[in-house]
């Protein structure tokens, strides 16, 4: 009885304190054991005339990365989380760059992103230098996969691929409304983008049986539009063919409105506000009509419907830079897992020979060809009607009819 | 290959650019004929005043062109300190250090709103930004209407402020000669700032008319100075009728050129007067009077 309340001996103490302080030094071993975090890079314009872009994107790779952490991380690495890392290439090229140089600094395995094209391609070059996978997002200058470069990947179409499918579609619609448009202006911004689509479609639409009237150029940013609608204005094309970024074609959707040229139709090819829900908010009047063939995710698959809320809930609006980045980091991912090991040969090993899922893109499997082109990227056409954005083509993914002419 | 109502238009918005110009060279030629200095400074306190617009605007809800009340009283404060505070005192009367100080003045403005705003670019979205004024078949835009009325009427008021003033006299005196001025009694440290002020006070105008039409990043006004500086050449250093007259027209080419050689190549046609400037007649237009 009276041992049981006997107070401890002083060696007994001094055990108990040396057996505690062995527990104190072997926790970070118990640490250690854990896996460690797989980080992944994602490379966007969060600052500079793109950021608005840059935003959406960290929202749909972040959206990404919950996912698949919630489900219990990279399995094949005993459930490592996937840490994001996100550099800023501030819009412009050498920045891009610079901040690629970073990312693999801080020790990222693979990186996504991109979105512009100048930025992709001084980007996935430095990332070359490493050995480190880049998976290009939304740029579709053809030659960012034709320098051999093994490192580089591009999970949406090219130019090449994008441009046979919205001259199809445009056909196709001409002709469903009985051929009303038979002249067209094309309207582009004068970087890689805009210029690469321009020289594809001068060479393309004669053959289809339109008339280029007119080939407008203009710099990004640019700061005014005026001269370019009086030229519309006086050449009265059927068809405007608008490729550039999200400030300059509101420009020129707003500046048109204002000179009162109205077209039978603006057919964007990734125009940069056709198939973004803050023009069509803001400019209801201006957006409505409008076509596009463009990056789009899936609108039969739910998570596409929770990405818009997600992005809605952050107060901002949506576009396509969400779900097409959300499925690139899905995809960055799976072939982490695929290669069993955070190791960037083995991830490009992967990436050149597997076939991933294609998040909510509507790509079918994902399998990249020996440029490093998605061989089954396909881009989607919308149009905006009634304030909304919709899929018109193709059949499978179509949510409502076209109405041309506008 | 256009029909003369295009054209007429488009000279007509060439024209109204101009004016922005010509209020944004007014400041730089009347700092060079006064003071004798090329105010490099001049683009970065651009973007100030734009800056300022814009906060006006984004943090009290200040319709932009209202906010000049606000903006050009704090834009000629600005001007003053900055002549009479910093870059008087730091170049010690010697004129290529005033060059150097003004440069530097501009670096550390520009780094300045980088870290305060980043580098995005911020618009002001007014109801009547994208309205038109109908004149006859034409259609203008009617913010530039409005900044083509108000680069004239500050040109007027300039012009009533140097010749019908006291200040006026006192800054063609000093422009005049230094010496003389000083010795009749003018203060002409002071007089140095008031020119100051009063040039970058014609910013503050002439950030209140682009902000409705034009975007701000920390980079933007150095994209006007360059024309600006065209435009002083043209019109003669130092003179305001020559930056007015320069502006318009600088406006005009820009427009045309960019008309019939496409936007990219829009400023092809300024750059080219530049050259053709020095080269035919260095004085300017307006600037022979020495």
């Amino acid at each position: 009885m009276t041992a049981m309340f006997k107070s401890p001996s002083r060696r007994a103490v001094l055990r108990g304190g040396a057996a505690a302080a062995v527990t104190v030094l072997a926790a970070p071993r118990v640490l250690r054991a854990q896996p460690a975090a797989v980080k992944l890079g994602l490379l966007q314009p969060m600052s500079g005339f793109l950021a608005q872009a840059g935003d959406l994107a960290r929202i749909g790779a972040e959206y990404a990365v919950k996912e698949i952490n919630d489900a219990g991380g990279i399995k094949a690495l005993g459930g490592a989380p996937v840490e994001l890392i996100v550099g800023d290439s501030r819009s412009n090229a050498e920045a891009g760059a610079q901040a690629t140089e970073e990312l693999n600094s801080a020790g990222v395995v693979a990186i996504g992103g991109g979105f512009a094209s100048g930025i992709s391609l001084t980007a996935t070059q430095a990332a070359a230098r490493y050995d480190l996978p880049f998976l290009v997002d939304s740029a579709v200058a053809d030659s960012i996969t034709q320098r051999d470069l093994a490192n580089t990947f591009r999970f949406g179409p090219n130019f090449t691929m994008a441009t046979e499918v919205a001259l199809a579609n445009l056909v196709k619609l001409n002709d469903a409304a009985g051929k009303p448009a038979k002249t067209v202006a094309l309207v582009h911004e004068d970087g890689l983008f805009g210029s690469g689509l321009a020289q594809i479609m001068q060479d393309k639409l004669p053959g289809l049986g339109f008339e280029i009237v007119e080939v407008i150029s203009h710099p990004t940013p640019a700061r005014d539009m005026s001269n370019v609608a009086l030229r519309l204005r006086s050449l009265q094309p059927d068809l405007i063919i608008p490729s550039h970024y999200y400030n300059e074609f509101v420009l020129l959707a707003r500046t048109l409105q204002q000179q009162r040229v109205k077209p039978k139709g603006i057919y964007a090819i990734f125009g940069g506000a056709a198939s973004s829900y803050q023009f069509v908010s803001e400019y209801p009047e201006a957006a409505e009509g409008v076509f596009d063939c463009n990056h789009w995710g899936d609108p039969s698959n739910p998570t596409d419907a929770a990405l818009k809320k997600e992005v809605e809930a952050q107060g901002k609006f949506f576009a396509y830079n969400a779900p097409i980045n959300y499925s690139l980091v899905k995809v960055l991912a799976e072939a982490v897992e695929k290669a069993g090991a955070a190791d960037r040969a083995a991830v490009i090993e992967q990436l050149a020979s597997a076939e991933f899922a294609s998040g909510v893109m509507p790509y079918g499997m994902t399998k990249f060809d020996a440029s490093g082109q998605n061989a089954s990227a396909l881009p989607l056409n919308t149009q905006v009607q009634n304030g909304e954005i919709k899929v018109i083509y193709p059949a499978d993914y179509a949510q409502a009819e076209p109405k041309f002419p506008v | 290959m256009y029909s003369p109502l295009i054209v007429a238009e488009a000279l007509l918005n060439g024209l109204m650019l101009g004016a922005v110009y010509a209020l944004v060279a007014l400041g730089l030629t009347l700092v060079y004929g006064v003071l004798h200095i090329v105010n490099f400074a001049h683009g970065a306190f651009l973007t100030v005043a734009m800056f300022g617009v814009w906060l006006a605007w984004s943090q009290l809800g200040m319709d932009p062109y209202l906010s000049m009340i606000l903006i050009v009283p704090a834009m000629a404060a600005l001007g003053y300190a900055a002549q009479r505070w910093i870059i008087g005192p730091a170049s010690r009367g010697a004129d290529n250090s005033i060059l150097l100080v003004t440069l530097g003045l501009s670096i550390i403005i520009q780094n300045g709103l980088l870290a305060l705003f980043s580098s995005d670019t911020r618009t002001i979205d007014t109801d009547y930004a994208f309205q038109v004024v109908e004149l006859g078949p034409l259609l203008l835009s009617f913010p530039r209407v409005v900044g083509l009325g108000a680069a004239l009427v500050t040109a007027v008021v300039l012009w009533v402020i140097l010749n019908r003033t006291d200040v006026g006299r006192a800054i063609r005196a000093v422009a005049r000669e230094k010496l003389g001025a000083s010795l009749v009694g003018i203060d002409v440290g002071h007089i140095y700032a008031v020119t100051f002020a009063i040039g970058s006070a014609c910013l503050g105008v002439a950030a209140a008319l682009l902000m409705p039409v034009f975007y701000v990043e920390p980079n933007t006004g150095a994209a006007f100075v360059l024309v600006a500086f065209t435009i002083v050449v043209l019109g003669g250093m130092g003179s305001v009728v020559g930056a007015l007259v320069g502006g318009l027209l600088i406006g005009v080419v820009e427009s045309a050129s960019s008309l019939w050689f496409g936007d990219s190549l829009g400023q092809i046609g300024i750059f080219l007067i530049f050259i053709a400037v020095l080269l035919i007649r260095p004085t300017g237009l307006f600037g022979a009077r020495q």
